[in-house]
């Protein structure tokens, strides 16, 4: 190529204009992708601490109202007056809810019908031919998971308080609740080269980060809960002993991430990240919180796991491990699960064992919880006497 | 103050963008204009104006001070003086030096005929707060997501703000932020180290000039910038990272409610992977 070649080839391509666009035009896709992505105002923040600290939750208020549609709670079953003899001498092999009357006994057999099996109805868990048979699993399971509930709302108040859970607050009118975890195996790896080491899969169970993708196994399941601290930060401002590291780190974030995810949160309701440790700087939430993990290895370990074997193996994991439940099973992506509206007003027989020979649902509720908010309370820093220490003193 | 011999001839009149003459001239060694005087009115004040906050405040301790915006239920209107309300007038205060500082800027170079480079960049400074302070707390319906004033209170901020997002580190723009951060410290140490070796040759050698410069990376990468091309390099590498900087807390709440690390299901979901 002599020099006037070279010339006119440089020339060709300062006046053609078509490459000039085409980078215009690549970052213009690139932007629209990006914007794709993306939400738009307005949202809506909550401030969840003193002003300025950006203790706040963040929503957008589109998606909240899709999810208030979701979590409505079903309207409940009329209650039948009177209600006749207790169950369990009218009924064979009624185990736990025998000391209901028989009318309120049926009405909580609809209800249960209508919120855990509405397409397959009675037969689900039930012979028809043979109402009292144990001979279906589901009916075994369902048996305990009453039991289960009224655990729950017997002996957890420390996380659930007076709303509670029913059925449906897991079930939502699914056989199978959504949101339920086996042991994740993992991706299968021909060779060591393929060993993500439990992590780098990004996985909606821990928000899509890289950090290990099965947490529950870790901290949620009892038998190897004791050995798995969850909290990890040292004591001690120099390394005297806390044998601790990022890895024992990650998976803690990932629990973390899978707490946040659950109850459509982020870190700044239960933590302040100034230290995220310290109880003292932490939002009530985290006792609650605190609780709940407690609570879940309770029933992961007490009742789920000892229905391993009436379990089917169509209902185990692809370890063969039973289903169990963590934070999402009940939460469901809100900050209190169906926002905090309770059914146990109306169906007070789940809120613990039944000792009463009749328990009649009290139809004037006083004390139950109304319409809660769709998202927690907006703080301000004049109200709150928990931060009255740090404003400022009056003029 | 002194003046050196050659610096009179720098010293000419006129350039000035408002006010004509009457504030054409310098103390010391300093070029007043216009908005000299109002960079100095608004940074006095606003200065004036923290300490009587801090002095409303619990603590005298330097790291404690804070002067804290508003309860974000003021939204956009006007806050008590003690409630947010002298955060919001020191907001002012620092937006009003900030841009007479940046105009001042613009006023020399057109007294010595140079580009706007300087005032430009200092431009993109000034966009990084504004973005912090008013673009996103508008955008958001509240000055009570500006930050605080003050050491550690706004530090707080900047951590709770990035875990209000689960994982900062997932957002685009900051992830582009970082890494302009991280070049600009690279280019400016390749810089700053090939000047100084060609300006403290080896024992016994001459001082060297820019060919040797450019021959050492066309030795080492192939490839030699230039001299005012490193500059040009240089500039870019440091505007964007501040640029970035400030889209990448602009989108956190706007444009996006979610853990940051959810943000790349696009990548995830694209068709190609299945």
């Amino acid at each position: 190529m002599n020099g006037s070649a070279i010339r006119g080839f440089i020339n060709r391509r300062v006046i053609d204009t078509g490459s000039r666009r085409l980078p215009q035009l690549l970052a213009f896709g690139v932007i629209l992708a990006i914007l794709s992505g993306c939400e738009r105002p307005p949202t809506d923040t909550i401030q969840r601490g003193y002003r300025g600290v950006a203790q706040g939750l963040v929503y957008n208020p589109r998606i909240v109202k899709d999810q208030e549609a979701a979590n409505a709670i079903p309207v409940a079953l009329p209650q039948l007056p009177g209600g006749g003899p207790a169950a369990g001498s009218v009924f064979k092999n009624v185990q736990v809810l025998g000391n209901l009357s028989t009318g309120e006994f049926t009405r909580t057999m609809l209800a249960m019908t209508s919120w855990v099996a509405p397409k397959q109805g009675c037969a689900y868990c039930h012979n028809t031919a043979n109402m009292a048979s144990d001979e279906l699993y589901t009916k075994v399971v369902a048996r305990r998971m009453l039991q289960m509930t009224q655990h729950i709302n017997a002996d957890w108040k420390t996380h659930v308080a007076a709303t509670g859970v029913t059925c449906y607050t897991c079930h939502r009118g699914e056989p199978v609740p959504a949101n339920i975890w086996f042991t994740d195996p993992g991706p299968e790896t021909a060779d060591e080269a393929g060993n993500h080491g439990g992590q780098n899969m990004p996985s909606p169970a821990t928000g899509y980060t890289s950090l290990p993708y099965d947490p529950f196994t870790t901290f949620l399941d009892s038998s190897t809960a004791d050995a798995n601290d969850i909290r990890v930060i040292s004591n001690t401002a120099l390394p005297s002993g806390d044998r601790k590291s990022i890895k024992q780190t990650e998976w803690t974030y990932a629990l973390m991430m899978h707490m946040s995810e659950s109850l459509g949160v982020n870190c700044t309701y239960c933590h302040n990240s100034r230290s995220f440790a310290s109880w003292e700087a932490s939002a009530p939430p985290r006792v609650t919180a605190w609780y709940g993990i407690r609570m879940v290895r309770d029933l992961n370990h007490s009742y789920l796991d000892p229905l391993s074997s009436t379990f089917p193996p169509v209902r185990h994991g692809p370890l063969g491990d039973n289903p169990k439940l963590n934070c999402a099973t009940c939460h469901q992506g809100v900050y209190k699960p169906l926002f905090g509206n309770s059914m146990l007003k109306d169906y007070p027989q789940f809120a613990g064992p039944i000792a009463a020979p009749v328990a009649t649902p009290d139809a004037s509720p006083a004390s139950a919880p109304g319409n809660a908010p769709a998202t927690p309370a907006t703080t301000r820093s004049d109200d709150d006497s928990v931060m009255a220490k740090d404003k400022p003193k009056p003029s | 103050m002194a003046m050196l011999g050659f610096e009179r001839k720098y010293r000419v009149r006129g350039g000035t963008l408002i006010g004509g003459d009457l504030f054409d001239f310098w103390v010391g060694p300093f070029y007043v204009g216009f908005f000299g005087v109002t960079t100095a009115f608004f940074a006095s004040l606003g200065t004036a104006l923290i300490v009587y906050g801090a002095s409303q405040g619990p603590t005298w301790n330097l790291w404690q001070i804070s002067i804290a915006p508003p309860d974000l239920s003021y939204g956009l209107s006007l806050a008590p003086l003690n409630q947010g309300g002298l955060w919001q007038i020191i907001t002012i205060c620092a937006i009003g030096s900030f841009v007479s500082w940046a105009l001042r800027e613009v006023e020399i170079c057109r007294k010595l005929g140079i580009g706007l480079h300087v005032p430009f960049a200092f431009a993109v400074a000034i966009f990084a707060y504004v973005s912090l302070t008013v673009i996103r707390p508008v955008l958001l319906g509240a000055w009570g997501h500006g930050f605080p004033y003050g050491i550690t209170s706004h530090l707080d901020w900047v951590s709770n703000t990035g875990y209000q997002y689960l994982n900062f580190h997932y957002n685009p723009a900051h992830m582009l932020g970082v890494s302009f951060f991280f070049a600009t410290v690279f280019a400016l140490s390749l810089h700053g180290s090939l000047i100084l070796s060609a300006a403290n040759p080896q024992k016994g050698e001459p001082m060297k000039t820019s060919e040797h410069e450019n021959t050492f990376f066309r030795d080492a990468v192939g490839y030699s910038i230039g001299t005012l091309g490193i500059h040009r390099l240089g500039l870019f590498l440091a505007l964007s990272a501040g640029f970035w900087s400030a889209v990448c807390i602009i989108i956190s709440g706007p444009f996006w409610t979610h853990g940051w690390p959810e943000w790349w299901t696009w990548w995830l979901n694209l068709p190609i992977w299945s």
